[in-house]
């Protein structure tokens, strides 16, 4: 069986990653692909734990997690088709409107 | 039985408040009304007070009246009360009475003056506050009043504060007292510190269980001492004398109420009331006779050689208030409050009619342009050819008595110097103020318009506002009617002090005994020697100093009579003596020399640059600088770029899962 370590190194490279895409990037969709990514590392330890301690509540939050980042996803590309068509760009730096 | 006398100074401040808070909306004659109206109710009670006091048993005086509790701590408290005596009653009716008729002349003298309201509030003002320090029942009380007539004095020697000369004298009399006061309250502080109350009556029993203290100096001595500093400076003697003469620069009328009546004379009523102290501590008492007998003479040798019409009688209110300390400096108590009330009398006379001068003359106060204007200004004329009489001494007008009576105490009391120093200074007075007499009403007239130039416009015409107006010309009625009372006074007032010597009864005397007898009762008897000199040594004395004061008139009459000429040519022959004591003795440059300037440069360059600027602004600066540039640095965390903050965030989180892990580690 595969130790846990490595789940949890997995998990951590993958919410760097998403980290760094949020950081880093300036495309809006790749910002929110980077949030997805880290969701998803953060699932990925959940249920590494669930599996190493047996136990339900690990799975649920997983669920949970994908319901929410569900739900995300749907209002989070509303609001970037909405912002693509008033700004007509993706550039989070000229998105910037509220700025002083 | 209450005479309800709280009644008395409340008059007169309500009619300040009345006057102050709105008469700025006021027309003249309703500012005139209140101001006048409340004064005159205030003498009218004082005459109805006076009626009252006669019909009371000597066990019922002092007449005391208590209202409520000022202020108590511990053991120590103060009352507001009432303590009225022959000595407050003589002083109640001086000051009201006097007062009254100078708020009538004011009418007239300041009818062209801006700030009319003002300045009647102020003198109600000072009414109050005058009234308040002769009827208060204990120091605390007094000394309220004794600042308020020196705020009352500042307000109304400012009363021009557009001029700088005006504004800067009211500072430096505002000043000078401040040091005076100084010595007053710590005597007072001493007198709480060992009697424990300051309530005139209890002081005066606790006071005369002490013994005397003829051999050095004791408790007693040093309250003294102190009381005669804040003397000094409320009552312009040496060495604080210096800001009465600067204090002219006030109307005229605030000259003769404020600086010449009524509140110079506080220190000589405060020596006079603390006669229990004085009496058994000689030495202070020695103090208070070598300081007024300084001050008398020092004062006089300044007032022959000026030319300011005001500045003449500033110095021989100096002069004269030195008469009264050294009446009081030789016990004879009574000698010094006669002399006091024989002065508010000539004195406020003569700056009224130098007033009326003034005002005849449009602004002029200097004497080399008068002359000639016993044509010009009859009433006044006469009214101040009383006055000289008195103040010099010329039997029997008023001055004589007071002055004689000092005269004669310092001589059978002992001190032979003293009464020398005296005389000299009563044939100097005379001289003094013959040469104002002469060199203002007789000779040709010297002024710069001469009598072509007027435009005929006679006594009360409407010289409306420039006063830049022609023939001098004699004063409204409202102005020589108090002259002519106040004429009146001076020439009798002094007839109720005739000494036994002349077989006069002295109802003074008589009516005033028994305030300072049961204050010396114990103490060394200095008094009854006036009656053991025998009447006829007291006759020649008498002789003596009228011949004085006969030998400085014909002296006045030769050099600004006869021969005008002569006095320039012995001015130039005097040379530098004469212009020392035209500049009044240098003193105003040594005092700016050795106090003045270096207390500047103390404050300029320890305390202002020293303290205030190095130490207490440069850390406020610095702290507000150091504030400035930590926030420099800190703001540019706020870009107000989202990512940033996201990685601030991240940066944070990581800082802070690092230091879990170091402490998991450990």
């Amino acid at each position: 069986m595969v130790p846990l370590s490595y789940y949890l190194v997995l998990s951590a490279i993958l919410f760097a990653c998403g980290i760094a895409g949020f950081l880093i990037k300036r495309n809006i969709i790749t910002i929110f692909l980077s949030i997805e990514l880290m969701l998803n590392g953060v699932n990925l330890s959940f249920v590494a734990f669930a599996a190493q301690l047996n136990k339900l509540e690990g799975h649920i939050f997983v669920f949970f997690v994908m319901v929410v980042a569900a739900a995300e996803a749907a209002v989070g590309l509303a609001i970037i088709i909405a912002v693509f068509r008033t700004r007509e760009t993706l550039n989070v730096d000229r998105v910037n409107l509220l700025r002083l | 039985m209450s005479m309800h006398l709280w009644i008395i100074p409340l008059l007169p401040l309500t009619g300040a408040a009345i006057n102050g808070l709105l008469g700025k909306r006021f027309p003249k004659a309703l500012v005139n009304t209140i101001a006048l109206g409340f004064t005159a109710a205030a003498f009218l009670m004082a005459l109805w007070v006076a009626m009252q006091f006669a019909g009371l048993s000597p066990d019922q005086v002092p007449h005391i009246e208590r209202y409520a509790t000022w202020l108590s701590a511990g053991s120590f408290s103060a009352e507001y009360g009432i303590y009225l005596d022959q000595l407050s009653l003589i002083m109640l009716l001086v000051v009201t009475g006097v007062g009254f008729l100078i708020h009538v002349y004011s009418v007239g003298y300041m009818a062209h003056e801006g700030g009319y309201y003002r300045y009647f509030a102020y003198l109600n003002i000072f009414m109050f506050f005058m009234l308040t320090l002769v009827l208060a029942n204990n120091y605390l009380l007094m000394f309220v009043g004794w600042e308020g007539v020196g705020l009352a004095s500042y307000l109304l020697i400012g009363f021009w504060f557009l001029k700088k000369s005006a504004a800067d004298a009211g500072k430096k009399a505002f000043i000078t007292n401040r040091v005076g006061d100084f010595g007053f309250l710590i005597a007072l502080f001493l007198l709480i510190k060992h009697f424990g109350t300051l309530q005139y009556e209890s002081l005066a029993k606790l006071v005369s269980q002490h013994p005397v203290e003829s051999a050095g100096a004791g408790l007693l001595t040093a309250i003294g001492l102190l009381m005669l500093v804040g003397a000094t400076g409320k009552s312009a003697q040496i060495p604080l004398y210096v800001w009465l003469p600067d204090a002219m620069e006030g109307p005229t009328p605030v000259s003769a109420l404020i600086h010449a009546a009524t509140m110079v004379t506080a220190g000589v009523y405060m020596v006079a009331r603390s006669s229990p102290i004085f009496d058994r501590a000689p030495d202070a008492r020695l103090a208070v006779a070598v300081i007024g007998t300084l001050t008398a003479i020092f004062a006089a040798s300044i007032g022959i050689v000026q030319t300011d019409i005001k500045k003449v009688l500033a110095y021989s209110t100096i002069s004269q208030l030195g008469y009264m300390f050294m009446a009081c400096g030789v016990a004879d108590y009574i000698g010094g409050i006669f002399h006091l009330m024989t002065h508010a009398f000539f004195k406020g006379l003569l700056f009224l009619a130098a007033g009326s001068i003034i005002h005849g003359l449009g602004g002029e106060q200097d004497m080399r342009h008068m002359g000639g204007l016993r044509k010009y200004l009859p009433y006044t004329f006469w009214s101040m050819t009383v006055a000289t009489f008195a103040i010099a001494g010329l039997p029997p007008f008023a001055g004589f008595f007071s002055k004689d009576r000092i005269l004669w105490s310092a001589w059978s009391s002992g001190n032979h110097i003293i009464w020398l120093v005296g005389v000299v200074t009563a044939g100097m007075t005379s001289f003094y103020m013959f040469r104002l007499w002469f060199l203002t009403f007789f000779g040709e007239y010297r002024g710069p318009n001469p009598e072509t130039a007027g435009h005929g416009h006679d006594a009360d015409a409407q010289h409306a506002g420039d006063h830049g107006h022609g023939a001098p010309h004699e004063s409204p009625w409202v102005m020589v009617v108090p002259l002519m009372i106040l004429a009146l006074l001076s020439a009798v007032g002094g007839w109720v002090g005739v000494p036994h010597s002349l077989h006069g009864s002295d109802h003074f005397e008589a009516f005033l005994a028994p305030v300072f007898q049961a204050a010396s009762a114990g103490t060394v008897a200095s008094e009854p020697a006036s009656e053991a000199g025998g009447s006829s040594t007291e006759l020649i004395f008498s002789a003596i100093s009228v011949g004085l004061v006969a030998l400085g008139f014909l002296l006045a009459w030769y050099l600004y009579y006869k021969r005008p000429d002569l006095p320039a040519r012995m001015a130039k022959a005097a040379g530098g003596l004469y212009t020392l004591v035209l500049d009044k003795y240098k003193i105003d440059e040594l005092y700016g020399a050795v106090i003045i300037q270096p207390l500047i440069a103390l404050s300029t360059n320890v305390f202002w640059k020293g303290i205030d600027r190095g130490l207490i602004d440069r850390a406020v600066d610095d702290g507000a600088e150091g504030a400035l540039e930590t926030s420099d640095a800190v703001r540019h965390m706020q870009s107000g770029n989202i990512r940033s903050y996201a990685g601030w965030v991240a940066v944070g989180a990581t800082a802070v899962i690092a230091f879990m892990v170091w402490r998991g580690l450990r």
